[in-house]
């Protein structure tokens, strides 16, 4: 009947208008109109054959919700399209906004050009991986990049994805049949994700006072290897070595200014006593192949001494962004697409790669700090705050914030637990706390295996009782001597590998002749610095960032199937303006090294001749003050201190062009600070 | 149906005051017998619609929203669809696809073990940009040249200006930095989809190549093969990375392979390499043989590439410069204001490297007015892959039908068919090279495009034409002749004749290096020399041109288009007379060296080294799924060719070329080599 009645309002329309289209009953409306459904019936026989058909085929009412989604996608798009337009027309230079010049355009206008060849070293996470060989679920992947670029597999083949990440759990190498490698050149790590720049701006203005591929090169390396893996995998450190060699030779025997950055800085280290190391572990490029050929080492947010999110990363997958998966996850890893156990996917992902285990703290409690004290204390992150906000107001307050520090320090944090277990235990006097040997829970054999049936996701929790689990808690508070302790006990296999490759502590006697071996040469506390006289180390970093420093943990409900026992304890918050906040204590830093870690070696461990540095290597520290963009048309700052943003401050690429144009530590300024590296320096107790 | 809903839609509009009324009258007198709320939901609705208005600019709103939505809707299909469906569909129309080679040679056993290092040719290479004019703004790093030539259309006069060097010294002109592109990505596809390299590293990667056994010998393909040395150090960055990879590779040797004009680029590489310091390598005399174990030439033109010639004279080959490739398509639209021709032709005189490619040693090898080598060639009927035999015989008969009328093919640039066709006794020439280049007449102001032309005059062209006929010999005082100023800058770079005394010490010079026919290859009788390249392709090898009307602005010659063989597959088309080989490189000039120039001991070849000559007879691809074929010979889709790739995978794996097979032969290159009169 519907239909009918609906029939019939259409032959009153159309005849109003479509006359045209070969109606010969005009008449009939009115008749329909006085008629009852007799006529209507007459109507529907008058109109005829043609009429039926359409009715016929307009049944379908769903159509006419199509045509408004239709409708509203076309709105939509030719909107878009014309925004487009008009975005492309608009003028590169608005009138109103001013684009602030580039460094590299400024310096040249001075007359600064291309002296010293230059490296850049990419760090952890920032430069592309892309498969050369995989699994069937991979196909069609071969040379696209799994890491970096757009993540796009993530979403379309998770378990894929993460299988061709992870690496062999005994040897740390590719897992068979699979070959993922680094994206050679400029473009693995100048943009990490598109838009998001890391090295693409300082190349740039490399580029503007007249370096190109001939005399800049990109050092990249997978990132996931320890460094001698990459060596014995894919020969990356004699591929350096041979690029640096070429540059200096192609380019008029003018020496090489390196730029590491994050963990680079480490892998670069670790390259500098490679390659004097006799062959069958070295480069063999004999003692003064750096003096020879580097100029200045340039560190940028260098993490010499490790970083605290390293521990959080490794004992419970929940570091904000060493891996930056998880710095992802909040939109996407914690959601459900693996099945409920990211977080346990991605901890067994990142415990196969050695190279986040050459962040751990460096130097045990000498330099972090025991369960009382800590270079850092007397820290006040509030007032740090605001000193760095109003930079001018320092010295005027000088005597106020003295006095704020003091009183500070009757309730000051204890950073140097690494890791407590509960917020109570993170600010008790360690007389109070269980005096459980740290090695007890070591003697514990686990033969119990915990029912690992209900997991898909293997990792080393499973294999570990509950006992052993709670005893773990039990102890309290862990530094960075007994973190370490803690990490065998909970990742055995991880910590084995890892041993063969990195070592965390501070050497008594630099000549002992098992320093020689290659896992000692990415901690600067356990090596020396090469014999180069002329050589210059910078480090780089922002200050006046929140940076982790330590955590407070909790055990997790008792559910046999969430793996990982442990976690952060968000609930725990410091007083207003406090340095706890969501279970984490805050220190000064660029938001993932602290100041401490980034600046010691240059302020302290490398400053003048130390046995460190027996050569007398000139060190620099320049700090760069966080200042958040002014707008929103900065992006992500030209004055930006965060670890990865640092690399768009305008002043620090400055820096960079300028050594790299000839100029020496000394010619730029020599140090400049604003954090308190030199009195925290000052209270750790390093022999030099 | 579209249509009927959008013309329902638009009456309900324009009804929307007599339909409401009529509307009321409608719900009485149906009250009694239908439910109303029916209607009331009808009325409602008429209303609601009425409300809208659907304009022209809804109906295309409409219409855009349906082909979008369509749009996205089969996109999402064709992502949702498992990625071997392509393949499946294949299968099922071509029957089963043979495994890729490395798939199968994987299957055998074969494994990575020499390292590659792959040479690009010209063109194929991507060229970025480090430093710019005004106009380049937001270009920085980006390619120019290579990917998908966005900026050609964006910002034409703004892409020559900075593609075009600097004309009196082939190096950058001031304030522009285009660099070459490196790593495999440099090559591995010229346009997106439009593969070079990629299929072979991909196949190498099959058998366990990597990043760090294979190397992207980039480097920028416009200059002069010493200038790539003298500005970006290319020769020895290429030099360090093969010693870097033969070390860490346990010392094993490295296979280089390089493709087209690369060829040339590599010969002048081992020359370099081994040369004392200032101008060479320093490498040492034994450099080559410590480390490369072969060298397999695909489709090189070791004696040059008639195309390069009407390239240079007229901007008309086809794809020397792959600008012209594309020319038919925009390039010869109004792009750049009528002048097209001109502005490509300026850009690519500026290029060195397409020197290179003249034709070498002269009419000993390209023939002269009334012999060439290839004098009796006939075009083979289509091949049919398995019946050599038949083949063979119908070519033998046809050899004799033709023979009576052979092409001249030495004549390498004639102005008219009949003077290509005329004994050479009834051409009357007269000297160009004493003839005055009166200036131009007209007034050069009103073209905006500068080409040396206008220094010529209206006599300079015409004595041009007089002289009727051009050999490979007298070619190069045409050019002279008609671009100075490009030649002077060639003859400091590149040589083009034939060494009586290779000891002699001008040999020493560089610009002798990319010439076979004048230099010396080096002492390594462990090495191997490979040419590897299509046959079966008609490729240009002479041409008939023409007097273009007279025009100020305009390239005074252009090919005789008009100029057409009598019979259906005659040897000459469009002005053009073509011979057998892979389409741009004859096969003279592909398989000379290694058929004879270098065979054995000769004084080009002083230690020996093993040439082997490879030919891949070309097969077009069956069906459109193939794309562009895994049996083709052309000049750059060889690079897919099945049975190259297995060639060379097997070498680097560790084959030599007994291995394989010696020589593959299908062209009558040995017959024709035995005719060309060269002391060895």
């Amino acid at each position: 009947m519907a239909s009918i009645l609906r029939f019939r309002k259409l032959c009153y329309v159309e005849p109003v208008k479509c006359s045209s289209l070969g109606f010969e009953s005009f008449e009939t409306p009115k008749i329909e109109k006085k008629d009852d459904r007799g006529a209507v019936k007459a109507v529907e026989s008058t109109v005829g054959e043609k009429q039926k058909k359409k009715s016929s085929k307009r049944q379908p009412r769903e159509w006419r919700c199509m045509d408004y989604c239709c409708l509203t996608v076309g709105y939509v798009c030719t909107a878009w399209w014309l925004l487009l337009f008009l975005y492309h027309c608009l003028p590169a230079a608005l009138p109103g906004f001013q684009v602030p010049e580039a460094p590299g355009a400024r310096l040249r206008r001075e007359g600064l050009t291309a002296l010293h060849p230059v490296v850049l070293v990419p760090g952890i996470v920032t430069g592309g991986l892309e498969l050369w060989e995989g699994r069937p679920c991979s196909e069609g992947l071969f040379r696209k990049r799994l890491w970096g670029g757009s993540f796009t597999e993530i979403f379309k083949r998770p378990l894929c994805w993460l299988e061709h990440l992870t690496l062999h759990n005994q040897t740390g190498l590719d897992p068979p049949g699979i070959r993922v490698r680094a994206v050679p050149g400029l473009v693995a790590a100048d943009y990490f994700a598109p838009g998001y720049f890391v090295w693409a701006v300082l190349i740039e203005n490399l580029a503007r006072i007249g370096y190109e591929g001939k005399n800049l090169y990109m050092a990249a390396y997978d990132w996931r290897l320890s460094f001698q893996n990459t060596e014995i995998r894919d020969q990356a450190l004699s591929r350096l070595k041979s690029k640096i060699e070429l540059m200096f030779v192609t380019n008029g025997n003018k020496k090489v200014v390196v730029v590491p950055h994050s963990m680079g800085v480490i892998y670069f280290f670790h390259f500098l006593k490679w390659v004097e190391s006799p062959p069958p572990m070295g480069g063999g490029g004999g003692t003064g192949w750096c003096a020879k050929h580097i100029k200045a080492i340039m560190n940028i947010g260098p993490a010499f001494l490790g970083v605290p999110k390293a521990v959080s990363n490794i004992f419970s997958a929940e570091a904000k962004d060493v891996a930056f998966v998880r710095s992802m996850d909040p939109g996407v890893l914690d959601s459900e697409i693996l099945g409920l156990q990211t977080l346990e996917h991605v901890m067994r992902v990142c415990r196969t790669w050695d190279s986040i285990i050459s962040l751990i703290p460096k130097g045990g409690e000498t330099i972090w700090g025991n369960l009382d004290w800590s270079p850092e204390e007397g820290y006040n992150c509030d007032l740090a705050k605001k000193r760095y906000a109003q930079p001018s107001l320092l010295d005027s307050n000088d005597t106020n914030s003295d006095g704020k520090m003091e009183f500070q320090i009757k309730e000051s944090v204890r950073y140097g637990r690494i890791i407590s277990f509960g917020k109570a235990t993170s600010q008790l006097p360690s007389s109070q706390l269980p005096n459980l040997g740290s090695k007890d829970f070591l003697r514990t054999s686990n033969p119990t295996k915990f029912n690992s049936l209900c997991s898909e996701v293997w990792t080393e929790y499973d294999e570990m009782s509950r006992d052993g689990i709670r005893k773990i808690a039990e102890n309290k508070a862990y530094t960075a001597r007994t973190f370490l302790d803690l990490l065998r006990f909970v990742a055995p296999k991880m910590m084995q590998r890892a041993e063969a490759q990195f070592s965390h502590g501070i050497a008594d006697n630099l000549d002992d002749p098992k320093y020689a071996h290659y896992k000692y040469w990415s901690n600067p506390l356990e090596t020396k610095l090469p014999d180069a006289p002329d050589m210059e180390i910078y480090c780089l970093y922002g200050v006046g960032l929140p940076t982790e420093r330590s955590y407070v943990y909790k055990l997790s409900p008792t559910d046999r199937c969430k793996s990982i026992p442990f976690r952060i304890d968000s609930s725990a918050e410091g007083s207003d303006g406090g340095c706890l906040k969501g279970g984490v204590y805050f220190v000064d830093g660029d938001e993932s090294v602290p100041v401490l870690s980034a600046g010691f070696m240059c302020a302290k461990g490398w400053k003048g001749r130390t046995r460190f540095n027996p050569s007398g290597i000139a060190t620099y520290v320049r700090e760069y003050r966080h200042k958040p963009p002014a707008s929103l048309f900065e992006g992500r700052g030209v004055e930006s201190g965060a670890h990865v943003d640092i690399m768009g401050n305008v002043a620090l690429i400055e820096d960079v062009l300028r050594v790299a144009a000839g100029a020496t530590g000394v010619e730029m300024g020599g140090d400049r600070i604003y954090s308190d590296i030199m009195r925290m320096s000052d209270r750790i107790n390093l022999r030099l | 149906m579209a249509l009927l809903r959008r013309r329902k839609a638009s009456e309900a509009e324009k009804a929307q005051h007599s339909g409401s009324k009529s509307d009321k009258e409608i719900e009485r007198t149906d009250e009694e017998n239908d439910k109303n709320i029916n209607n009331r939901k009808k009325a409602k609705k008429a209303k609601f619609e009425g409300k809208k208005k659907w304009s022209c600019l809804d109906s295309c709103c409409w219409f855009i929203g349906c082909i979008c939505t369509v749009w996205w809707i089969l996109l999402f299909l064709y992502n949702a669809m498992p990625a071997s469906i392509p393949q499946y569909v294949t299968e099922a129309i071509t029957g089963p696809l043979p495994d890729p080679p490395g798939v199968k040679l994987r299957k055998e056993g074969l494994t990575a073990k020499h390292p590659v290092v792959f040479v690009p040719g010209i063109v194929t290479g991507g060229l970025e940009l480090w430093e710019g004019h005004q106009c380049a703004e937001g270009l920085f790093r980006k390619r120019l040249w290579g990917g998908s030539f966005g900026e050609v259309y964006k910002r034409p006069l703004c892409w020559v200006e900075h593609m075009s060097l600097n004309n009196e010294t082939g190096l950058d002109p001031s304030g522009i930095r285009v660099r070459p592109v490196s790593g495999l990505v440099a090559a591995d596809y010229f346009a997106a989809g439009y593969f070079v390299w990629a299929v072979l590293i991909a196949n190498l990667a099959r058998i366990g190549y990597e990043e760090k056994t294979m190397y992207m010998a980039a480097y920028d393909w416009r200059l002069a093969f010493q200038n790539t040395e003298a500005r970006d150090q290319t020769l020895s960055r290429i030099k360090s990375n093969i010693e870097l990879m033969v070390a860490t590779n346990g010392g094993k040797k490295a296979v280089i392979i390089p493709h087209s004009m690369g060829v040339l680029y590599f010969l002048h590489f081992m020359k370099w390499v081994e040369a004392p310091a200032p101008m060479g390598g320093g490498g040492g005399s034994d450099w080559c043989a410590k480390h490369i174990k072969a060298v397999m030439n695909i489709g090189g033109p070791l004696l040059g590439a008639p195309k390069a010639v009407p390239g240079l004279l007229s901007a008309e080959a086809k794809d020397i410069a792959a600008a012209r490739a594309m020319a038919p398509g925009f390039l010869d639209n109004d792009l750049f204001r009528v002048q097209t021709l001109q502005h490509v032709m300026r850009m690519t005189r500026t290029w060195d490297s397409t020197m290179s490619m003249i034709p070498k040693g002269g009419d000993t090898i390209w023939g002269d007015l009334d012999w060439s080598p290839e004098e009796s060639y006939v075009p083979r009927k289509r091949k049919q892959r398995d019946n050599d035999s038949q083949t063979a015989e119908q070519t033998d008969t046809e050899t004799l039908d033709s023979q009576k009328k052979g092409i001249n093919y030495g004549r390498i640039i004639s102005f008219g068919k009949d003077v290509a066709e005329a004994p050479s006794s009834e051409i009357e020439r007269i000297d160009f090279k004493g003839a005055i280049k009166g200036n131009n007449v007209a007034n050069i102001t009103s073209c905006d495009v500068w080409t040396e032309y206008h220094d010529m005059g209206i006599e300079g062209i015409k004595a041009v034409a007089e002289y009727k006929v051009y050999t490979a010999g007298s070619l190069l005082d045409l050019l002279h002749f008609v671009a100075p100023k490009m030649m002077a800058r060639g003859d400091a770079h590149f040589s083009y004749g034939i060494a009586d005394n290779l000891d002699d010490p001008k040999y020493e010079h560089y610009k002798y290096w990319s010439n076979p026919l004048e230099t010396k290859l080096p002492n390594a009788p462990d090495m191997e020399i490979y040419s590897m390249y299509g046959v079966g392709i008609p490729t240009e090898r002479a041409y008939v041109y023409k007097l273009s009307p007279y025009s100020e602005c305009y390239i005074p010659f252009q090919i005789d288009t008009s100029a057409d063989g009598g019979k259906e597959d005659s040897c000459l088309k469009d002005g053009v007379y073509s011979i057998d080989g892979d389409e741009t490189v004859p096969v003279l000039s592909a398989g000379f060296m290694c058929a004879k120039g270098w065979r054995g001991k000769t004084r080009f070849n002083p230690s020996g080294i093993q040439t082997y000559i490879r030919e891949y007879d070309h097969a077009p691809p069956a069906t459109l799924l193939e794309g562009r074929g895994t049996q083709s010979g052309a000049h750059v889709d060889i690079m897919g060719n099945f049975a190259l790739i297995e060639d060379i995978i097997r070498v680097a794996a560790g084959a030599t070329g007994e291995d394989l097979g010696g020589d593959q032969v299908y062209s009558d290159i040995f017959k024709w080599s035995d005719k060309i009169n060269l002391p060895l």
